[in-house]
């Protein structure tokens, strides 16, 4: 039986051991940052404000995909109790009091760039990103519920009830309050979408766009230079990034 | 000046026992209710995601301005030197912290997260007006007790005046944050700033009527007589804080009129068919208001010591009304997101949210109240709070030299 010898030194060893760990590792750690927006340690940019332009003309009656898939995405469950359950995207139905005329409104919150839930927090809680996304941070919130008293658009929702199997990116729990936080895990994730608009887009609807308010190049920014837009409640000064066409 | 007042530690009796049995059953309610509540979760309330403020809300704020409120009667004689007030000044004291510490225990134990009161008050907005109470409230704590000590100690009687002075200018700023808590709610028609001195005349009522239903309750339970010249003094009082609560009220809602956009709102709850008018006109004004007043006038009535008694309850009754219906009917109108258009969904929208407290509410609130009672029995029995006797000859002469002129 012939015997081989593995002639190894130790700079072969160092070398091809190196080379190994490279091989292992380089591909996880490349597909990881291709996953990911940005680093976690990063913060958000202000260069970017991240908002949605939603065409009431293309939102349809029976549709409600955005609702469905805004409720999967964050784990938002239905108690049967209507008034108390948990709604971070709702359909509106507006009839004109004048034409009778019928348009449907998905609402959630506005992420105002100057929002009356964050100057009224005790704690601080309710805090705006600097890429302009509203968000309650849960571990400081003492749901004392005084930013639902002030939002002008009836978008937070007190936990009512216990809740169990919550999301590991959606952290939601009893006694806090919540709202749609622009998924938020998936924009830091890279994604850069939401699932409203996800569901909209794949229903064919194109009602809701997703995008970066602050890149001309941007469809949303393109789009809010071509048609006249609206914000909600505008009298109110506070500059929203969810932008309406068709109301 | 010195007080030369008699003041006495109250004993244990009948009328302490019954007190103390009434207050710690409120006590053990409220304690069931919010170890309920915080199992379970807000649901078991009447509250929803319209109406997120419900009756712990009316009782805590109904305690926190009453405790600002009782807390004259302290402030009239050390600030405004009017000696009559002076035996009463130490009890003044006590039973502004007995009720902002009640009002403070319920506003607590109703948040979604009781267990992170360190959170609140450790990390601080300070665009909000919540967080600045959160010093003004702690802060009346420590102004009270330095006034108090000054009160207690003979040798330090004579700052009562500055520091009385002090407390005064900060009970004045308490009540003006919490009242405040409704001026900054800008999409809402119901609240303006109108708020904080509706708050503050609120509180002094509801702090002199307070007060003058335990004058009443000491001199048949606890033997310390109650002369004339204070009942009148007190009846002369509400008459004043009943009618600058009227005109603030008649005022907020004249300017209210004004403004077309809130006609919807002011029409909603002065002329509509639904529970907040009926609060308004037969609650707020005619039991709150007029039949005080009617009593107070009253040629027999007014000079009876069961008369103010029952003028007082009336008006506290008026007054939680009164905050019943600015904190709820505020909230349960909707909220007009597209002005032209009908709305309607799932969340109700454009609905006039529909608001019925539930026991847990009801208890919670008890437990509050039952706080401040405790503590106020609890502090009576061991030091000595309590003036010796209020009648004529005491209060008249115990401070003055010369007999204090009566009107």
């Amino acid at each position: 039986m012939k015997k081989y010898e593995i002639k190894l030194d130790r700079r072969d060893f160092l070398k091809s051991s190196t080379m190994l760990g490279v091989s292992t590792i380089a591909p996880g750690v490349f597909f990881q940052q291709l996953a990911h927006g940005r680093d976690l340690d990063e913060p958000a940019s202000s260069k970017i404000r991240w908002g949605m332009l939603i065409n009431t003309n293309q939102c349809t009656d029976e549709c409600d995909a955005c609702v469905t898939a805004c409720n999967e995405e964050h784990g938002i469950e239905d108690f049967g109790r209507p008034t108390t359950d948990t709604q971070w995207i709702r359909k509106l139905t507006l009839t004109s009091e004048t034409t009778e005329e019928s348009i449907n409104v998905p609402m959630m919150c506005q992420h105002c760039e100057n929002p009356p839930c964050v100057d009224v927090c005790p704690t601080g809680a309710s805090f705006i990103r600097a890429d302009g996304i509203v968000l309650v941070n849960k571990h400081t919130c003492i749901g004392c519920r005084y930013c639902m008293m002030s939002c002008p658009y009836k978008a937070r929702s007190f936990v009512h009830e216990n809740l169990e199997n919550q999301l590991p990116h959606a952290p939601r729990g009893k006694g806090c309050v919540e709202s749609c936080n622009l998924c938020v895990h998936k924009i830091d994730n890279g994604e850069n979408n939401t699932a409203c608009a996800e569901a909209c887009q794949k229903d064919g609807h194109q009602a809701i766009l997703f995008g970066d308010l602050n890149d001309v190049e941007s469809d949303i920014s393109k789009q809010l230079k071509k048609y006249e837009s609206k914000e909600v409640r505008s009298d109110l000064g506070l500059n929203t990034a969810v932008r309406y066409r068709g109301i | 000046m010195r007080d030369k007042t008699d003041y006495i530690i109250i004993e244990f009796s009948k009328a302490v026992f019954f007190f103390g049995v009434v207050v710690l059953s409120f006590i053990a309610l409220g304690f069931y209710s919010f170890l309920t509540l915080e199992h379970e979760g807000h649901w078991l309330t009447g509250m929803n995601n319209q109406v997120v403020w419900g009756l712990p809300h009316v009782f805590a704020i109904f305690l926190i301005i009453a405790a600002s409120g009782i807390l004259n009667i302290a402030s009239i004689s050390s600030v405004f030197n009017i000696k009559i007030y002076k035996p009463l000044g130490r009890l003044s004291a006590l039973l502004a912290i007995c009720l902002l510490t009640g009002g403070l225990m319920v506003l607590v134990l109703d948040l979604g997260r009781p267990d992170r009161l360190i959170v609140a008050m450790t990390t601080f907005n300070f665009k909000s007006i919540f967080a600045w109470n959160i010093f003004l409230y702690s802060g009346f704590m420590a102004v009270i007790a330095l006034y108090l000590w000054m009160m207690f100690e003979a040798r330090y009687n004579k700052f009562v005046g500055k520091v009385g002075t002090f407390a005064f200018i900060w009970r004045i700023t308490l009540t003006t944050g919490t009242g405040s808590i409704f001026a900054f709610l800008v999409a809402k028609e119901a609240y303006g700033a109108l708020a904080a001195p509706l708050f503050i005349a609120l509180s002094l009522l509801m702090g002199t009527a307070i007060f003058y239903s335990i004058l009443y309750w000491m001199d048949k339970g606890l033997d310390v007589p109650l002369g004339s010249e204070i009942i009148a003094r007190f009846r002369r009082l509400l008459i004043y804080f009943i009618f600058t609560v009227f005109y603030i009220t008649i005022l907020s809602h004249l300017t209210s009129l004004y403004v077309t956009k809130n006609h919807d709102f002011e029409f909603f709850l002065l002329f509509s068919d639904n529970i907040y008018t009926l609060l308004f006109w037969v609650c707020q004004i005619g039991i709150g208001t007029i039949l005080p007043l009617f009593i107070l006038y009253n040629k027999k009535l007014s000079i009876s010591p069961l008369g103010i008694l029952l003028a007082s309850l009336l008006v506290i009754f008026g007054g939680f009304t009164m905050l019943y219906i600015i904190i709820i009917s505020g909230q349960a109108y909707p909220l007009d997101l597209f002005p032209g258009y009908t709305e309607n969904s799932s969340f109700y929208d454009g609905a006039i949210a529909s608001y019925t407290p539930s026991i847990y509410e009801i208890m919670l609130g008890l437990g509050g109240v039952g706080i401040s009672a405790a503590i106020y029995i609890f502090a009576i029995m061991i030091l000595d709070f309590t003036p010796k006797n209020l009648d004529d000859e005491h209060t008249l002469y115990s401070n003055n030299k010369e007999k204090i002129k009566t009107e």
